[in-house]
């Protein structure tokens, strides 16, 4: 919270017994109850919370996985097999933890919109951003080991494509290739250093998960005007506000996920992971989980040398590029407004690259050939000129919108007319209506 | 040891290169008698009762379809991940199940003197597979092994390519498989498009995934097997009842799975409810 004092008081001797040698409550009421939010914070805004909610589905519904899942390549297809089968309710816990996964990145990519979007990136948030960025290649890391698993035709050969990747880089690619998979080829050792991967990464995730939300707390969330809190008008308790606000939001979330899990549940999934692994037959073509894809246009989409880079190498630094240039957004915004509301500009240019990245996850998973290709090269071309070039110019360029002067300024000036009184938390019950 | 991971690096690597030179190549050479995308047919959608939200299995059609797959796919396919204790679900019951399993020979073993010995099949048993390995089952089948059948109706899917595909999340389309393997198997009478070559040994079937001809005969004939509920005994009727018969083998728990999903989303959404009406309720004293 920003700089505030805490209001806790503990009401039973337990309570005071504990606060005085933990005080771990303290710590939950100041963080939950009583943290002040932004009044006018919209739904955008609950996809952090629902993120929480996917690390703890992923947690579980994996921990109980494990317990009948075996890794070893000879058994590894069948034990997931069984656990549909034969393990009570291991059907719902299969298909929650594999359309969990699709959830998870649905709602980690929503949530770096909403950043981009209301510039949440800028200072003093660059930690912040930069430790979300470090969740997100976590959990990219995660997501692609634990697709290995299951050891089908598309784990296997996703593996094979993936890892091929480090080969490119001079000098250590083809050591760092092997060390990966344990080997000169995807086998059982891949299997048994990804499982052991797999399991770990989540906890490491929920550790930089920790910091993050504490380094929000120590700032404070933005909101969707980009102006900072300046008085208390113009922020509520989270308790109860941002906890219902969340709640629904979560309901919805979850109402969706569950869509998937029991009417649609392999429509996220590829047909060839329920064939077994084997590394003398390749698939027709080779696809990523559909998270990757954009990514995965953006590597093929280099096809030409750049002086001593081959295309090779060329579309392997443009894919980590693609997802290193995140980490540098705040410094590449040279804009002194923060949210897109106020930049007509930005607005635009960003709801283009909303569309293109949309575009480049088709793109991805399309064979490289024929138009797709200088589709995928224009594609590739906007996704980075939208971080090198759009955003430091029009910082410099854009002439933004007038800004309120505080947030309870801007709720007031939207909701003219309908309730004149600037009523805050403490607003007496009967002030409502 | 080393060529092979070059090559396989190589491949993967360069095959976004490749495939579109390759691509420019056949087109060269020949238009539509050559195909380079398959199928070359998209499969014929079917009506199945285990479709929708409230889809379930029809047992009478499973039951036809299990006796299919007994007279005449097992022959080829193996089908090792369904156990026979996994028919009561299909109407059997216990003495009828423990029945079936036995008209099948099983190894055991070993027993006391260590001797593999053959014994007539129980219902914990599974399926017994045609061939000992996959080299046995390709070399009796022209070089290509009949894939396992656990999975099949699963394991195959055509794209459904834009639009399509985000409507069928709306239509909860997600009976792929089995509209293929229906379309697959009653797709063996089209001819060949003039000047196509069709490869010694294999069948041309315009809905083959995964190229124009295959090394299955066409394995169903009218009449071939005979059915006491008095269903029509035709290629088509078997497709269907064969097609049905494998997507519940690759999904046994699927009316269980939209049971709960009906449980699970009615809760979800009388919650969703409650807790928007105390959102306004708790933010109706506040402008935001
Ligand atoms: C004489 C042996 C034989 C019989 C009997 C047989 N099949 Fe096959 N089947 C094969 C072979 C061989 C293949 C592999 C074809 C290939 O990959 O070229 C195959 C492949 C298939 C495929 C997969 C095609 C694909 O997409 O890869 C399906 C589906 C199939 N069979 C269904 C059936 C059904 C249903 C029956 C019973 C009505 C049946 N088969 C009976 C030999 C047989
Ligand atoms: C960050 C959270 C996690 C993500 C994104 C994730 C992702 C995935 C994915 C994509 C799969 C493949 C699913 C499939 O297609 O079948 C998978 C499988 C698996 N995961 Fe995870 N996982 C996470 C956490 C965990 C944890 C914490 C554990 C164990 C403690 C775990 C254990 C397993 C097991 C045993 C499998 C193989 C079974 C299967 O394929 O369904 N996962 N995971």
């Amino acid at each position: 919270m920003s700089g505030g004092h805490s209001t806790y008081t503990p009401k039973t001797g337990i309570e005071r017994w504990i606060d005085a040698r933990m005080p771990l409550p303290r710590l939950v009421y100041d963080s939950f109850v009583a943290f002040p939010v932004p009044r006018n914070l919209n739904y955008a805004y609950t996809f952090g919370g629902i993120l929480a909610i996917m690390l703890v589905v992923q947690i579980i519904t994996g921990v109980v996985l494990v317990m009948h899942y075996a890794s070893d390549t000879s058994l590894a297809f069948v034990s997931v097999e069984k656990i549909m089968r034969d393990v009570n309710w291991g059907w719902l816990l299969r298909y929650m933890h594999a359309n969990g996964a699709s959830f998870f990145f649905i709602a980690v990519y929503l949530h770096i919109f909403r950043g981009l979007y209301y510039g949440s990136y800028k200072a003093p948030r660059e930690l912040l951003w930069i430790l979300g960025c470090i969740i997100y290649l976590l959990m990219m890391a995660t997501g692609f080991m634990g697709y290995v698993l299951p050891w089908g035709q598309m784990s296997g050969w996703g593996a094979t494509v993936i890892t091929g990747f480090f080969t490119a880089i001079p000098l250590v690619g083809t050591w760092l290739q092997q060390l990966l998979l344990g080997g000169f080829s995807v086998d059982n050792p891949t299997l048994t250093h990804f499982f052991s991967l797999h399991y770990l990464l989540p906890f490491v995730i929920a550790g930089v998960v920790v910091l993050h939300v504490w380094a929000l707390h120590v700032v404070g969330q933005t909101n969707p005007t980009g102006i900072e809190i300046k008085s208390k008008t113009d922020t509520l308790p989270f308790t109860p506000y941002a906890t219902v606000k969340d709640a629904f939001g979560m309901i919805v979330f979850l109402a969706v996920f569950a869509y998937f899990i029991f009417y649609i549940p392999n429509y996220l999934g590829h047909p060839d992971n329920y064939t077994q692994f084997n590394s003398l037959k390749t698939p027709a073509h080779i696809v990523p989980e559909w998270y990757f894809l954009p990514f995965y246009a953006i590597l093929r989409a280099i096809t030409f040398n750049i002086g001593p880079i081959d295309s090779k190498l060329g579309g392997v630094l443009a894919m980590f590029g693609a997802i290193a240039v995140l980490f540098f957004v705040p410094w590449l915004d040279t804009s002194k407004v923060r949210s897109a509301v106020y930049r007509p500009w930005y607005k635009l240019f960003f709801w283009i690259f909303g569309i293109n990245a949309v575009f480049l996850g088709w793109l991805g998973s399309k064979p490289a050939e024929g138009w797709y290709i200088p589709a995928m090269q224009a594609s590739t071309l906007y996704y980075f000129a939208f971080f090198l070039v759009i955003m430091p110019l029009l910082g410099l360029f854009e002439t933004p919108k007038q800004l309120p002067n505080s947030i309870t300024e801007a709720v007031l000036a939207k909701n003219k007319g309908a309730h004149a009184h600037p009523a805050g938390a403490t607003a007496a019950p009967e002030t409502k209506g | 040891m080393k060529k092979v991971l070059h090559g396989l690096a190589a491949l993967s690597f360069l095959f976004a290169g490749s495939t579109a030179f390759a691509q420019e190549a056949t087109h060269a050479a020949n238009h539509e008698a050559e195909p380079t995308h398959f199928p070359i047919k998209a499969p014929r959608e079917q009506s199945w009762s285990f479709a929708g939200p409230f889809g379930t299995y029809d047992k009478a059609q499973l039951q036809r379809g299990l006796k299919v797959y007994k007279e005449v796919c097992s022959a080829c396919h193996s089908m090792h991940l369904v156990p026979f204790r996994m028919l009561e679900e299909l109407g059997y019951n216990e003495a009828q199940v423990k029945a079936f399993a036995a008209e099948y020979t099983v190894q055991d073993g070993p027993n006391d003197d260590g001797e593999m010995f053959d014994r007539p099949g129980k219902p914990s048993d599974y399926f017994p597979s045609p061939f000992p390995n996959d080299q046995a089952a390709a070399a009796a089948n022209g070089g290509a092994a009949p894939p396992d059948m656990s999975l099949l109706a699963k394991a195959r899917g055509v794209t459904r390519g834009f639009p399509q595909f985000v409507v069928d999340i709306f239509t909860q389309y997600a009976e792929g498989g089995p509209d293929y393997i229906y379309s697959l198997l009653t797709g063996y009478d089209q001819t060949p498009p003039e000047g196509m070559e069709i490869a010694e040994g294999t069948h041309y079937n315009p809905y083959f995934i995964n190229g124009k001809s295959l090394a299955m005969a066409p394995p169903l004939s009218d009449g071939q097997v005979t059915y006491d509920d008095g269903s029509p005994q035709t290629v088509d009727q078997y497709a269907h009842d064969i097609a049905a018969f494998l997507m519940w083998a690759a999904e046994p728990h699927m009316e269980e799975r939209k049971q709960t999903g009906f449980s699970v989303m009615t809760f979800l959404l009388l919650f969703g409810v409650l807790v928007y009406l105390t959102k306004r309720k708790v933010w109706s004293n506040v402008e935001h």
